[in-house]
């Protein structure tokens, strides 16, 4: 077995071994899925039947709450004491009381229950209150309720992208940023854990000295290319990891809650086909068509966005962007004593990826602006620009030139980071500058 | 034959030279002791040795063979600043190091055991080495520096943070490698150490070898002709202008129910002139030359900077 291979597997394995490893690969699928499956859930869990009484003193609103699926009214003609040891004794859900005022037209009203209300119950109050309000008003204004409908108009944006051979895909804005968005803090996220695991190891094997040890065994650069490569390799680990599992509990989930995946799918086909016959429907179910019409854009989004690309852009924009800041982490690590003395040489290198999250909510509204471009191929600021404009489609010359930069950018950064390194790692007890780094480059070892 | 042999080996960094012209040799199968004072190059020389750095002249001979990258896997090295993985099991650790020199997993494993048995420390084994006393640390470290059988063994202040029995018991394994045929470099500050280990020292100084050879010949070479005479006589005041030309008396002083004189002769006199000129005047019951220590040895070439001038 060659010695670099060696270096890895102890890299790889002590790390892989850990706590905190075995823990973020757990924990980290289940807030993905979470993220994915409580809202569903919640929307089952709400579907039980809830009665609320109405205590109308206006006696103007009793005909506007109908009971339905989700909700049962009950008129009640008692005083509010009364009416609330009623609420206590009957545990129903709710009680709205709606008091007599001196106005023509009530605008407040108040809900006692028993637990905590859901949100649900309030909104259907409100909005209740809002119709029977709105049209007695109209009714006082002499203005026809059919007329105010008639102008009622819903606008409905869909976006669809046209691809070079002519194939039409619905898109979305929101989901491309919401993607873009979350990609580009992961990946910077991820080069920053992983870059700096490479640090902290290299500051450690310096500090205990065993580096002094190794070194007569295999060349500092084998040393530090052996513990980039281990690191870099636990990361694609975590990630591959965090893609299988949180496939298998979103593919369970389905699988034992059967019932929740048809309700969506259920959703999705109604309001397509309320969108197509939009005109009429609209207000049939204004809110509902709406509400829809959102989950919808959001599937058929996320469907427009290439996902297999999606990834694999990032396994290789992680590697680049992790291979390129590791080396120099190292190299900085090597040149200091401990991880104090890092903070003056990590700050001015971590710059660009800085620069490029300040910039990101202007990169995800103009993916294609210039700026937005050159970011995302320069390399030392695109892997994280790349990611976020990828929701967005990316020309593949530009995904081929910024790999390919990357690419050759951290082949250099390597090289000079392992002249430094090797130099740095047997250096104790100087206070290292930029001069001293610059002066290590061009040292003959 | 000689192990290792430096030919004018020279490294500079910037205009600061670490080591001008270096030239020593290392026989085959003896311990070597590489002195100097702090900073005078001794671990620049160390680290060309291990091929970590290269010179930027000179040529460094490995067994008759100029050094090449396989030779590391013949070398062991003990560094003065020591230090292993804290997180890593003892076993595992130096398992894990001797791979990199190049030995087989279940070789490492076994002659692991046979150390850790000989040393007594198989409860080590599983043990991480963040709970192992700093004595502890050493002696895996020791462990670690030879569990590759290496031709060449390269110890830097090797007895330092031991008490005295782990000293003798280090001791006593250096010099049955030695024995075994293993060369060993052996660089330390303790001259004690080196008058009873070393076969042979150079000693650098500001980058050069000031002095080199058999500490024999180095002890005779810096002889100053001073020699002790026991005798149950203790004033020679009768005696000592009866001396003939050359003979020097020094002092006596008591020593127990003796008395120890003290005497220097002149270059052109032999001990047997002084032994000659004193018997017809007192029973001798000891006599020995005072050679000067390698303690001496050292503090004063350096602090004359160069050679000293050969009192003889």
């Amino acid at each position: 077995m060659s010695k670099i291979s060696l270096i890895i597997e102890r890299e790889y394995i002590t790390r892989v071994k850990k706590k905190t490893f075995i823990i973020m690969t757990i924990l980290g699928p289940i807030l993905i899925a979470a993220l994915w499956i409580v809202p569903i859930y919640v929307t089952t869990l709400s579907q039980g039947k809830k009665t609320v009484e109405i205590l109308d003193e206006t006696g103007l609103f009793f005909d506007q709450f109908q009971s339905d699926e989700h909700f049962r009214f009950v008129p009640i003609f008692t005083d509010l004491e009364t009416a609330k040891k009623g609420l206590i004794a009957s545990g129903d859900d709710a009680l709205v009381y709606i008091p007599r005022t001196e106005l023509n037209v009530p605008v407040t009203a108040i809900l006692y229950s028993t637990s905590q209300t859901g949100i649900d119950i309030k909104t259907v109050v409100k909005e209740n209150l809002r119709k029977q309000v709105e049209a007695l008003k109209l009714k006082a204004k002499n203005i026809d309720p059919e007329v105010l409908t008639s102008i009622k108009t819903s606008i409905i944006i869909n976006s669809i992208k046209i691809g070079k051979d002519g194939s039409e895909v619905k898109s979305s804005e929101e989901i491309s940023i919401a993607l873009g968005l979350l990609s580009g803090i992961i990946i910077y996220m991820l080069i920053f854990m992983f870059s700096s695991q490479v640090m902290r190891g290299v500051i450690e094997e310096k500090a205990n000295r065993i580096v002094e040890v190794i070194v007569t065994s295999v060349k500092p650069f084998q040393l530090m290319m052996g513990k980039i490569i281990g690191v870099g390799l636990v990361g694609i680990t975590q990630f591959v990891l965090w893609i299988v599992f949180t496939g298998v509990i979103i593919f369970g989930f389905q699988i034992t809650h059967p019932a929740i995946q048809q309700n969506v799918s259920q959703i999705e086909n109604f309001s397509s086909t309320s969108i197509v016959s939009s005109g009429q429907s609209v207000d049939l179910n204004e809110d509902m068509v709406l509400e829809s019409n959102i989950i919808t854009q959001a599937l058929e989004g996320i469907r427009a966005i290439n996902i297999p690309l999606l990834l694999f852009a990032f396994i290789l924009f992680f590697l680049g962007g992790y291979l390129l800041y590791s080396a120099m982490f190292a190299a900085i690590a090597a040149a200091v004593d401990n991880e104090a003395d890092t903070q003056q040489f990590v700050l001015p290198i971590t710059i660009p990826l800085l620069i490029t999250i300040i910039l990101s909510g202007f990169i995800i509204n103009n993916p294609q602006s210039q700026l937005a471009v050159w970011l995302s191929i320069i390399p030392f600021t695109s892997p994280v620009s790349m990611m976020m404009r990828i929701p967005f489609g990316v020309p593949v010359w530009q995904l081929i030139l910024s790999i390919l930069l990357l690419v050759a950018t951290f082949i250099i950064a390597t090289w000079i980071a392992g002249k430094i390194y090797h130099t740095g790692i047997l250096l104790y007890g100087k206070k290292i500058t930029w001069a001293d780094l610059i002066k290590w480059i061009s040292m003959k070892l | 034959m000689d192990l290792i042999r430096t030919e004018e080996v020279t490294k500079r960094y910037g205009n600061y030279v670490a080591l001008d012209n270096i030239n020593i040799s290392v026989p085959k199968g003896s311990i070597f002791g590489l002195l100097g004072p702090n900073g005078a190059g001794k671990t620049t020389l160390i680290r060309i040795i291990n091929q970590i750095i290269a010179p930027d002249k000179g040529k460094v001979f490995f067994n008759g063979q100029v050094l090449q990258p396989n030779h590391t896997d013949k070398i062991g090295y003990l560094p003065e600043e020591r230090g292993l993985y804290k997180k890593m099991k003892a076993s595992e650790q130096a398992i894990y190091l001797a791979r990199l020199k190049g030995v087989s997993q279940h070789e490492a494993v076994s002659r692991l055991k046979y150390w850790f048995r000989k040393f007594e420390i198989l409860s080590w084994w599983d043990r991480k080495v963040e709970e192992l006393s700093k004595g502890m640390q050493q002696k895996i470290q020791f462990i670690v520096t030879i569990l590759h059988q290496p031709e060449l063994l390269i110890f830097d202040e090797p007895f330092s943070g031991f008490d005295p029995i782990n000293v003798d018991l280090i001791k006593n394994e250096i010099l049955k490698l030695r024995d075994e045929g293993a060369s060993i470099i052996f660089s330390t500050h303790s001259m004690e150490s080196v008058e009873q280990l070393c076969d042979n020292i150079a000693l650098i100084h500001q980058s050069k070898v000031v002095l080199s050879g058999a500490v024999n010949e180095i002890k005779s070479r810096f002889s100053q002709n001073l020699f002790e005479v026991e005798s149950y006589k203790a004033d020679l005041s009768t005696i000592t202008p009866n001396l003939p030309q050359g003979i020097h008396y020094q002092k006596t002083e008591p020593n127990s129910s003796l008395y120890k004189h003290y005497f220097k002769l002149d270059a052109s006199l032999a001990p047997n002139d002084l032994l000659a000129s004193l018997l017809p005047y007192m029973q001798i019951t000891g006599f020995r030359e005072l050679l000067p220590s390698m303690h001496d040895i050292f503090v004063s070439t350096i602090q004359n900077g160069s050679l000293p001038a050969n009192p003889s």
